[in-house]
C-alpha cells in the first residue's frame, strides 16, 4: 500500500489542469512497466527532491528576511574565527550523498530487469520509417501499421528497428536504415531509440483492454511531431480474433467503383510500388504501410487522420499537403496526381480493405 | 617587448585614433573587447528572444497554423544554437573579458591581439550562421544535430552546412580565449596574489577556460566529420554504410556535458562575487567554493551519457552514468549552501544585483533538483524527449545563468560606464522576468509528465496540453515585456549625466579599486595584495577590539601601505609583460599599453569567406585563406607596441 504515489498522482493532475482526457499522462500509469517507473520517480520525488526543495528555498527565503537590512545602512560584517566550521560543508555533503544514493540500488534492479527478455512474450517486430510505424509480428505472419494491437496481461516484446524502402539499399542489405526514431507509448512504458545499425528491444505490457495513445519521441526531422502510434489492448480472445482477421488475404471486389479502382491501384496510380496488399500479386512493397486490412484501422498516415471516407480521399488527392513529408527524396507519399473521380474510385477500393 | 629602432615598412598606417567606429574596430583593449561581447551576445539575445516568441506563438494552441513544420524546425534549432552558442557563451566572455584583468590586478590579458581575433571570429562565426536564412535557410537539425537526420542523404540543401561552419569559426573564437585567459590567470596576477587569493570570479573563468580548451576540439572533430559525411562521401554516422549514428551522439556529449557547465560556472562566480557584497559579509568558505567548482569541471567529463538513456546501450552503461551523475551533485549542492552560508546572519542589502543573485540561487535549485529526477532511469526512459527537459534546462540556463548574468549586468554597470541602472526599473525588470519565466518554465514539467515531446511543431486536441500551453506562451510574453524594461533601463541611464560614486556598492575585489569607467592601463600603481577580497582590506581592518572598522584613506594610491607599488612607476608593476613604449602615455603616468590593430579583425573576416568556400566553391575558400593569411601575416610582422611618436 503506497499512498505516496497517488497523493503525488491526485496533486499534479489538479495542476494539469483536472485533464482527464490526457491520453500520454504518465502520472497516472496503465501497465505494469510504467508503473514501477512512476512509483520510483514519486518516491524520490517525496523522500529526496521535495525535502531539498523545501529546506533550501525555505533557508533562502528565510535567511534573506531575517538578515534584511532595508535602509542599507548596516555595518559589514566579519565572521568570528577565521573559517567557517568544516562541519557545515561535511554535513550537507554527507546527507546530499545519502539522499542520492539510497534509491540506486533498487534503481539498478529495475534497470537490469528491464534489460531481460521476458517469459512467454509475444513478438513483434517494430520498424520505424519516415514518418509512420510498422508493426511485423513474424509468429503470427501478420503485418499492420501505426495501431499496434497487443493482448492484455502478457508482456509483448519489441525489436526496433529502422528502414527506408524508398531509398537505395545498401549492397548485401535488404533495405536502407533511416533516421533515429523513439517508439513511445507513455501509459505503458518509457521510450527507446530506434536507432539505425541497432535492433534495440523493449517491453510493453497492458493490462487493461483499451486504446493507448503514443508518438516518436526522437527528433527526425521535418514531420517528427507527425509520427504518432497507438497501442489497442485487447483481450487475448479478442486479439486472437484480429490476428485471424489480419491473416486474411484481401478479396479483389468484383464490380463497381471498387472494382474501377483496384485496376487504378494496380495500375496506372503506382500505389503497388510502396504498398502492400496481401491477395494481390505484385503487391509486397514496405515503401508505404500494409493496407490489406486499412479499414480495420481507426487511424492512419501516422495516427493523425481519423479513419474516415473524406479524410482518405483528402489524402489520396495530395499527400504532401496533407502532411509535410519529402516525396521526391524517397521519404513520404507523393501526389500522384490523380483526377478526382479516380480518388473516388480508388478510395472506393480502399473502403473495401476491411 | 623590444622597442623597435626603425618603423617597419608597411601598407598601412597603424590605427590611433581613440573614438569612433574604427577605435572600436581596432581596439586591443580587453575592457572594449568585453563591452562588444556584450553588446554583440545582448543583440542575439534578442533575436534570440524574438525565435522564441515565434515558437511559443505556434504551440499556444493546438493545430496551430503560424508556422510549417520545416519553418518550426529551423526557427527551434536556431532558437537553441543563438542562446548557447551566441549569447550565454559570450555573455560569459564579455564579463571575464572586462572583468579578469581588474580583479587580478593586472593591466590587460596575456595576447590582446588574440583577444580582440576572438571576438570578431565570435561575431563572424554568429553572422555566417544567420546567413543561412537568406541563403536557402537556417539549419533544422536541432541544436544538438543528431546524424543520420544532419547527413545529406536525410537533410539536403545547405543550412546545416552553415550551421557546422558557423560553429567551427565560434569554436575557434572560444579556444583562443580560454587559451588566453589561461596565460593570463596563470602569469599575470598582481604581486602577492596568490592563486588562493584570486576572486572567486576568476576562479570559475579558469575552470570555463580549461573545460573549452578540451571541449571544443572534441566537437570540432564532431562538426568537421559531418562536414565530411554530408560533402565529401565520408560514412562516420552513415549506418547504410557501416558508420554509427551513435558516435555522434557519444562526441557531441562528450562537449555538450562539459558546455552546460561552461554556461553556469560563470554565473556561479558572478553570485559569488554579488552575495558577500549584499550580504556585507565574506563568502562562507573560499576555498569550499573553489574547490567545489574545481571538483564540477572534473566530474563533468564522467557523466555525458546519461543524455543518451535510451539510446540503447545497455544497462550496464545506464547504470555508471546515473551514478557518475548523482554524485555531481554533491559539489553543486555545496555551492548553494555556501551562498546560503553566506547569507545567513549577515545584513543583506536587497538591491537590485542581489534580487537577480537570489532569484538565481532559488531558480537553479529547482533545476538542479529536475535535473536529480533525470537520473532515475526507468524514470527517464518517460522524461527524455520531452518536456520536463525542457522545463529542467531552462530552469539552470535561464533561471540559472542568465539571471545571474543580469544580476553581474546590474552589479557592474556602474564599473563599466560610471554611471547606475536606475533602482526601480531594475527592480521592476526583476520581478517581471521573474514572473515571467516561471510562467513560461514550471508548466513545462507538467507538460512532460503528461507526454508531450519536444521539437514538435504542434500537437492535437484532446491531449490535455491546452491549458499549459497557452500559459507559457503569455508567460513569454511577460519576459519580452521584462526585457523592455531593462533596455529602457539602459538607454535612460546611458544618457542621464548622474554619475555613480566611487564604490557604489562598498565592494570587495580589486576591480572596484580604480576608477570607473577604469583608464586603459586599469591601475596607476599595479596593486600589491596580502589576501583574498583584496580590496576588500584596503578599506577595512581589524581595531583593537577585533571590531571591523573602514581605514580612513582607504583607495587605490592613497597612504595605506597595502597599496604602495614596490617599483617605480614606468614598467608597469612586476608580473605585468607590457614594457616598451608606445604613442599612448595616458594622463602623464607614462605607462604603455599594446597599440591598437586592425589585423584581428582583419583575420577574423577571412574566416567566414572560408566558410562560403565549404559551402559554394574553392575560389570563396582561397579569396578568404588569403584575407586570412593577410590578417596574420600583418599581425605577426608589426609588434606589440609601436615607438613613441615623441
Amino acid at each position: 500500500m503506497r499512498p505516496a504515489p497517488g497523493h503525488v498522482a491526485a496533486l499534479l493532475v489538479l495542476l494539469g489542469g483536472c485533464a482527464k482526457d490526457a491520453p500520454q499522462d504518465y502520472l497516472q500509469p496503465e501497465g505494469p512497466i510504467a508503473r514501477e517507473a512512476h512509483e520510483m520517480f514519486s518516491r524520490i520525488v517525496w523522500f529526496s527532491v521535495v525535502p531539498v526543495l523545501v529546506v533550501v528555498l525555505g533557508l533562502l527565503i528565510v535567511a534573506v528576511i531575517r538578515n534584511r537590512d532595508p535602509g542599507g545602512r548596516a555595518d559589514p560584517l566579519e565572521i568570528p574565527g577565521k573559517h567557517p566550521k568544516l562541519r557545515w560543508v561535511v554535513a550537507p555533503t554527507v546527507i546530499l550523498l545519502a539522499i542520492d544514493l539510497f534509491p540506486l540500488a533498487s534503481e539498478a534492479k529495475v534497470i537490469f530487469e528491464l534489460a531481460k527478455e521476458p517469459k512467454d512474450a509475444l513478438q513483434v517486430e517494430v520498424y520505424g520509417h519516415m514518418w509512420w510505424w510498422e508493426y511485423v509480428y513474424p509468429g503470427e505472419k501478420i503485418s499492420t501499421a501505426n495501431e499496434l494491437h497487443i493482448p492484455t496481461g502478457r508482456p509483448v516484446r519489441l525489436t526496433l528497428r529502422t528502414i527506408e524502402p524508398g531509398l537505395p539499399a545498401p549492397e548485401g542489405e535488404e533495405f536502407a536504415t533511416g533516421v533515429i526514431h523513439s517508439f513511445w507509448v507513455p501509459k505503458l512504458a518509457g521510450k527507446q531509440d530506434v536507432v539505425p545499425g541497432r535492433a534495440n528491444k523493449m517491453t510493453i505490457e497492458a493490462e487493461k483492454p483499451g486504446t493507448y495513445q503514443g508518438q516518436c519521441a526522437e527528433y527526425c526531422n521535418l514531420s517528427h511531431a507527425n509520427m504518432r502510434l497507438r497501442v489497442i489492448a485487447q483481450e487475448p480472445a479478442d486479439f486472437e480474433a484480429w490476428v485471424a482477421e489480419q491473416q486474411r488475404p484481401a478479396v479483389k471486389p468484383a464490380s463497381g467503383p471498387a472494382a474501377e479502382g483496384y485496376e487504378i491501384f494496380n495500375g496506372e496510380g503506382g500505389c503497388v510500388a510502396c504498398h502492400t496488399v496481401i491477395g494481390i500479386d505484385g503487391a509486397l512493397a514496405r515503401t508505404g504501410p500494409n493496407l490489406t486490412h486499412l479499414k480495420s484501422r481507426e487511424t492512419f498516415a501516422g495516427s493523425i487522420f481519423e479513419n474516415t471516407k473524406a479524410n482518405l480521399i483528402k489524402w489520396v488527392t495530395d499527400p504532401p499537403a496533407m502532411k509535410p513529408m519529402r516525396p521526391d527524396e524517397g521519404t513520404g507519399m507523393p501526389d500522384r496526381d490523380l483526377s478526382d473521380e479516380d480518388v473516388e474510385k480508388v478510395v472506393a477500393y480502399l473502403e473495401t480493405l476491411k | 617587448m623590444a622597442v623597435a629602432t626603425s618603423a617597419p615598412s608597411r601598407l598601412f598606417e597603424r590605427p590611433e585614433t581613440e573614438t569612433g567606429f574604427w577605435s572600436w574596430i581596432s581596439t586591443v583593449d580587453h575592457k572594449r573587447i568585453g563591452i562588444l561581447y556584450g553588446v554583440s551576445a545582448f543583440l542575439f539575445f534578442l533575436v534570440g528572444g524574438v525565435e522564441a516568441l515565434l515558437l511559443r506563438s505556434q504551440l499556444a494552441t493546438p493545430n496551430g497554423d503560424l508556422l510549417a513544420a520545416n519553418e518550426y524546425n529551423q526557427l527551434f534549432t536556431m532558437h537553441g544554437t543563438t542562446m548557447i552558442f551566441l549569447v550565454v557563451m559570450p555573455l560569459a566572455a564579455a564579463f571575464g573579458n572586462y572583468l579578469v584583468p581588474l580583479m587580478i590586478g593586472a593591466r590587460d590579458v596575456a595576447f590582446p591581439r588574440l583577444n580582440a581575433f576572438g571576438y570578431w571570429a565570435f561575431l563572424a562565426g554568429g553572422l555566417f550562421l544567420y546567413a543561412s536564412f537568406l541563403l536557402g535557410g537556417a539549419p533544422d537539425g536541432g541544436w544538438f544535430g543528431y546524424a543520420p537526420q544532419t547527413i545529406g542523404q536525410f537533410n539536403p540543401g545547405n543550412g546545416i552546412d552553415f550551421w557546422l561552419i558557423g560553429l567551427v569559426i565560434t569554436g575557434l573564437s572560444s579556444l583562443t580565449s580560454a587559451i588566453n585567459f589561461i596565460i593570463t590567470t596563470l602569469n599575470l596576477r598582481a604581486p602577492g596574489m596568490t592563486l588562493l587569493r584570486m576572486p572567486v570570479f576568476v576562479w570559475m573563468n579558469t575552470v570555463v577556460s580549461f573545460l573549452l580548451l578540451f571541449a571544443i576540439p572534441i566537437i570540432t572533430v564532431a562538426f568537421f566529420e559531418l562536414y565530411f559525411d554530408r560533402n565529401f562521401g565520408a560514412n562516420f554516422f552513415n549506418a547504410n554504410e557501416g558508420g554509427d549514428p551513435v558516435l555522434w551522439q557519444h562526441l557531441f556529449w562528450l562537449f555538450g556535458h562539459p558546455e552546460v557547465y561552461i554556461l553556469i560556472l560563470p554565473a556561479f562566480g558572478i553570485v559569488s562575487e554579488i552575495v558577500p557584497v549584499f550580504a556585507r559579509k565574506a563568502l562562507f568558505s573560499y576555498a569550499v567554493a573553489v574547490f567545489s567548482g574545481v571538483a564540477i569541471g572534473f566530474m563533468g567529463w564522467g557523466v555525458w551519457a546519461h543524455h543518451m538513456f535510451a539510446v540503447g546501450l545497455g544497462p550496464v552503461a545506464n547504470a555508471t552514468f546515473a551514478v557518475s551523475t548523482i554524485l555531481i551533485s554533491v559539489p553543486t549542492g555545496i555551492m548553494i549552501f555556501n551562498w546560503l552560508g553566506t547569507i545567513w546572519g549577515g545584513n543583506v542589502r536587497l538591491r537590485t544585483p542581489m534580487l537577480f543573485a537570489v532569484g538565481f540561487i532559488a531558480m537553479f535549485t529547482i533545476g538542479g533538483l529536475s535535473g536529480a529526477t533525470h537520473t532515475i532511469v526507468p524514470h527517464d526512459y518517460q522524461q527524455t524527449d520531452t518536456y520536463y527537459v525542457v522545463a529542467h534546462f531552462h530552469y539552470v540556463l535561464f533561471g540559472g545563468s542568465i539571471l545571474g548574468l543580469f544580476a553581474g549586468a546590474y552589479y557592474w554597470f556602474p564599473k563599466v560606464t560610471g554611471k547606475m541602472l536606475g533602482e526601480r526599473l531594475g527592480k521592476l525588470h526583476f520581478w517581471l522576468i521573474f514572473a515571467g519565466f516561471n510562467l513560461t518554465f514550471g508548466p513545462m514539467h507538467i507538460l512532460g509528465l503528461q507526454g508531450q515531446p519536444r521539437r514538435t511543431y504542434t500537437y492535437p486536441e484532446g491531449m490535455g496540453w491546452d491549458l499549459w500551453n497557452l500559459v507559457a506562451s503569455l508567460g513569454a510574453a511577460v519576459i519580452a515585456l521584462s526585457v523592455l524594461v531593462f533596455i529602457v533601463n539602459v538607454v535612460r541611464t546611458v544618457k542621464s549625466p548622474e554619475r555613480a560614486p566611487e564604490d557604489p556598492w562598498d565592494a570587495r575585489t580589486l576591480e572596484w579599486a580604480t576608477d570607473s569607467p577604469p583608464p586603459e592601463y586599469n591601475f596607476a600603481q599595479i596593486p600589491v595584495v596580502h589576501s583574498t577580497d583584496a580590496f576588500w582590506h584596503q578599506k577595512y581592518t581589524r581595531d583593537d577590539g577585533g571590531r571591523l572598522v573602514r581605514i580612513p584613506t582607504g583607495g587605490a594610491g592613497g597612504e595605506n601601505p597595502t597599496w604602495t607599488t614596490e617599483r617605480p612607476l614606468d614598467h608597469g608593476g612586476v608580473g605585468n609583460g607590457h614594457h616598451g613604449h608606445g604613442g599612448h602615455g595616458h594622463g602623464g603616468d607614462g605607462i604603455h599599453m599594446p597599440s591598437r590593430s586592425y589585423y584581428p579583425a582583419l583575420a577574423a573576416a577571412g574566416l567566414p569567406l572560408i566558410g562560403f568556400g565549404a559551402i559554394y566553391g574553392w575560389w570563396w575558400g582561397a579569396l578568404g585563406a588569403l584575407v586570412v593569411m593577410a590578417g596574420v601575416f600583418g599581425w605577426g610582422r608589426e609588434p606589440l607596441s609601436e615607438p613613441a611618436s615623441e
